[in-house]
């Protein structure tokens, strides 16, 4: 029982715990390979670290419910492109101009919207035909990355309102706006996930659906739930880093699922299902991050940066078979 | 006998795993030609004993030895070079591969070229079949073989080292009692070659029809070896769990009260046919049929799980639609299913989410679940049924059977149900924790309960009910009640032998 516990509290503090050996080689690495002057544990990094881990950490936080779940979604990055562009280009239309600064919260409106209802259609799908969540948003992604080019062929969607870029790159408390977001979601996420019946049922079903609905479970309209709020999140993501850039590429968002799938696995969540932790999955986004502006100061190439996390993730998925397996009777496969 | 070398002897094995010794200096040996029952309660060892057996564990202390030999078995590889072979409950074979593919899996004759010499595999193949005397060939693709058939495979595999010892595994399981027969034709056949066998089953029927020794364990420890011939049921079970088992009638107390369940001329497709019955309050009807008679498929209809065909259900006097199980849990109607494990629990959860998870929607405080609440409830039912659990954080995975069962049960009485459903109570619990869930059954009519029970085991069902359903093929046979029951009348109805139906 106490063991139990403190196996529990190890596998949640594994991520952090990686963290801080980032943090410790980076710093060291850094005073003798670092291209730049500055430390690598330089405040001022930190704070834009947190901040480019939001686009990928507020979509990941999304994941983390959907594995628990025992689904995946794939078209997020999809989603995440076609809000940006709904964000953007809503504030050119006619009737939004005339209506001043009061188009910021109508178009942040429509692009959350945009990402609800394509949430719901996944989550429509998967309730109605019982196809399996993987499928269907692998259909998904590329029908809505279709839509996005649609709307504007190749050629990027752009527009910049200052008041929104202001908004946008303002600090609060030391935290960037982007940060706060991602700082927020997860809050609000979290206990979600470990304090209301929402929450409890989708560890539930994730862990085994026919218990689930032998309880009396309504598993359907709670993957409808879930599908909706993962393309709330991934709009959210989109909403907050295009308010600041104000351009997107029909290519924005690629592969976006997939490193939010990663940052939700280092978080150590189940793709099985049933299993998972959103503060965990907050860990494993930083972690990613870290590596990535780690290795950067210690002048590595994009090209490597993939390479070695891609290695570690498989490193840490065996670690953590090999530390689940001690004890349990797993025969020698 | 006794002059012989055992053909396998165990000498004061010792396994721990943290916080637990599961197995305590166990001793025993199997003589050549002999038969020898492995028994004990579900967790006396029984399986943990054959995993050192089988080189999956290493014991902590005592020695393994094969005719006197002493020997350190590595892996189920190594067990089966040494001539030490088992036959599982689940048989592992691969369905899409011919008969002689699987016996020789691992190890096909070859070629130059690293080919396949399939004619000697055939020929091989054919020769093991021939002694086992079945109906099947080398080339027969083991998918569309019977389970039977498919068990005769893995002892053909058995026999293509020359074994010293094989060790069934709950063998009977799945089998018919026609094909009962031909199993134990073939472990006949085994002892006359000198094989020593190790059988473990919990069917004492069959542990003293075909065994010449028993040996017993009990939480680890080796509780003695009984000569078959001189010893009786009750002496087992005794050694077993230390203590006598009451499977009399139990007599009803109590009054019952009005009719909380009426199902008539329900049909659902050709799983169960003009199925028509009633439960009163207080009382506890069991369902007793074979295996596929439509005893399940009721409950799971009544659950919500299936819609009926036609036919009509009522709860107290009105008629009712049910269309899953959330709206069947809304009219007070609850199921403790059959397969607990995967269907009734969560296992990666903790006792009291478990117990809750119905009724965690109306506990909550403004958005969140109420944890003292939830706590409350768990509480007054570990008391109430005497679950046994460090606390309520414990995973559900963790608990014994029969703990776990009562956390499904706990989990329905706690909503206060009209109607209780219980499918197969006592299925892989052990015995000790059996006769607590039969009472807890009895108490829960007496407290006005109305209970159906589905069981597999007749001295389950007499034991427990006030009126028995019996079933056969779809369809229900007869009704008796618990004064008049016979187990000849009983078991002539779920035969179908007997077709004038009491409606």
């Amino acid at each position: 029982m106490k063991k139990e516990t403190r196996a529990n509290l190890i596998k949640q503090g594994a991520i952090w715990a990686f963290i801080v050996v980032e943090l410790a080689f980076f710093s060291i690495a850094g005073e003798f390979l670092s291209v730049t002057e500055t430390a690598f544990m330089d405040f001022d990094n930190m704070l834009l670290l947190l901040k480019q881990s939001a686009p990928i950490g507020i979509i990941a936080l999304g994941m983390t419910i959907i594995m628990i779940n025992g689904n995946i979604d794939l078209s997020v990055g999809a989603t995440f492109a076609l809000a940006a562009i709904v964000l953007l280009d809503s504030m050119t239309w006619p009737f939004m101009a005339a209506i001043g600064d009061w188009a910021i919260p109508l178009a942040w409106g429509f692009a959350l919207l945009t990402g609800v209802v394509l949430g719901a259609i996944n989550g429509l799908i998967v309730w109605k035909t019982g196809v399996d969540a993987f499928i269907v948003t692998l259909g998904s992604m590329l029908g809505y990355r279709g839509l996005v080019f649609m709307y504007n062929g190749e050629q990027p969607t752009s527009h910049l309102n200052w008041t929104l870029v202001d908004f946008a790159e303002a600090q609060f408390l030391g935290l960037h706006t982007a940060t706060w977001f991602l700082l927020g979601a997860a809050l609000l996420l979290w206990l979600l996930m470990t304090k209301t019946v929402h929450g409890r049922n989708a560890y539930a079903i994730g862990n085994n659906r026919e218990a689930a609905v032998n309880a009396g479970i309504r598993v359907g309209p709670h993957f409808l739930w879930n599908f909706m709020l993962i393309g709330f999140l991934a709009a959210l993501s989109a909403v907050v880093f295009y308010s600041e850039s104000g351009s997107v590429n029909p290519n924005d968002g690629m592969l976006y699922e997939l490193w939010a799938i990663t940052a939700v696995v280092l978080g150590g969540t189940k793709l099985s299902g049933g299993y998972g932790s959103i503060i965990s999955t907050l860990g494993g986004v930083i972690a990613i991050q870290l590596l990535r502006k780690g290795l950067g100061h210690i002048g590595a190439d994009t090209e490597t940066v993939n390479l070695v996390i891609g290695l570690i993730l498989i490193a840490v998925l065996f670690l953590d078979r090999q530390l689940n397996r001690k004890g349990r009777e797993e025969l020698k496969t | 006998m006794t002059d012989q070398t055992p053909a396998l002897r165990l000498e004061g094995i010792v396994k721990t795993f943290p916080g637990v010794r599961a197995l305590d200096g166990v001793s025993f040996a199997v003589m050549p030609g002999e038969v020898h029952a492995l028994m004990g309660e579900n967790g006396a060892g029984k399986s943990t004993l054959m995993k050192v057996l089988g080189g999956i564990h290493q014991p902590n202390e005592g020695q393994i030895f094969i005719a006197e030999e002493p020997t350190v078995m590595t892996s189920p590889i190594e067990a089966k070079s040494k001539g030490v072979v088992f036959i599982h409950q689940e048989l592992s074979l691969a369905d899409e591969l011919t008969v002689a593919e699987n016996i020789f899996l691992g190890e096909l004759p070859r070629k130059s070229f690293g080919r396949v010499d399939w004619k000697t595999l055939y020929d091989q193949t054919n020769a093991i079949l021939k002694t086992l005397n079945v109906g099947f060939d080398a080339r027969t693709r083991v998918g569309d073989l019977s389970i039977a058939n498919q068990q005769m495979v893995e002892i053909a595999r058995a026999l293509t080292v020359d074994p010293r010892a094989v060790i069934f595994d709950e063998p009977t399981a799945s089998l018919t009692d026609a094909e009962k027969v031909v199993l134990f034709e073939v472990i006949a056949d085994l002892q006359s070659r000198g094989v020593g066998v190790i059988y473990i089953s919990h069917r004492m029927e069959e542990i003293f029809k075909i065994t010449d020794r028993i040996s017993v364990l009990r939480d680890g420890q080796y509780r003695g070896t009984l000569n078959t011939a001189e010893t009786n049921e009750e002496e087992v079970t005794q050694l077993m769990i230390g203590r006598t088992l009451d499977l009399s009638r139990s007599e009803s107390t109590h009054q019952m009260g009005d009719v909380a369940l009426e199902v008539r001329n329900l049909s659902c497709g050709d799983l169960f046919e003009d199925v028509s019955f009633t439960v009163r309050k207080g009382e506890v009807v069991g369902f007793y049929g074979l295996v596929g008679a439509g005893r399940t498929e009721i409950a799971e209809t009544l659950f919500g799980l299936r819609d009926p065909s036609s036919g009509t259900i009522m709860l107290d006097g009105e008629e009712v639609r049910i269309n899953s199980p959330a709206d069947a849990i809304k009219r007070g109607i609850s199921l403790v299913p059959e397969d607990r494990k995967a269907q009734g629990l969560i296992l990666g959860m903790n006792c009291r989410d478990n117990m809750t998870l119905p009724q965690v929607d109306d506990m909550t405080a403004g958005p969140f679940v109420s944890d003292g609440a939830e706590v409350a409830i768990f509480d007054q039912y570990r008391d109430k049924l005497d679950i046994r659990t460090p606390g309520w954080r414990q995973l559900v995975g963790n608990l014994s059977g029969g703990n776990q069962q009562k956390i499904v049960i706990g989990k329905w009485l706690s909503m206060h149900p009209e109607v209780l459903i219980v499918d197969e109570p006592t299925r892989g619990i052990d015995v000790g924790s059996k006769s607590e869930i039969h009472n807890l059954i009895r108490e829960l009519a007496a407290q006005g309960y109305a209970v159906i029970v589905i069981s597999s085991e007749m001295p389950e069902v007499l034991h427990v009910s006030d009126r028995i359903v019996a079933m056969f093929n779809g369809r229900v046979m007869r009704e008796f009640t618990a004064e008049e029951v016979t187990e000849d009348s009983l078991i002539q109805a779920i035969s179908g032998l007997e077709t004038d139906k009491v409606a």
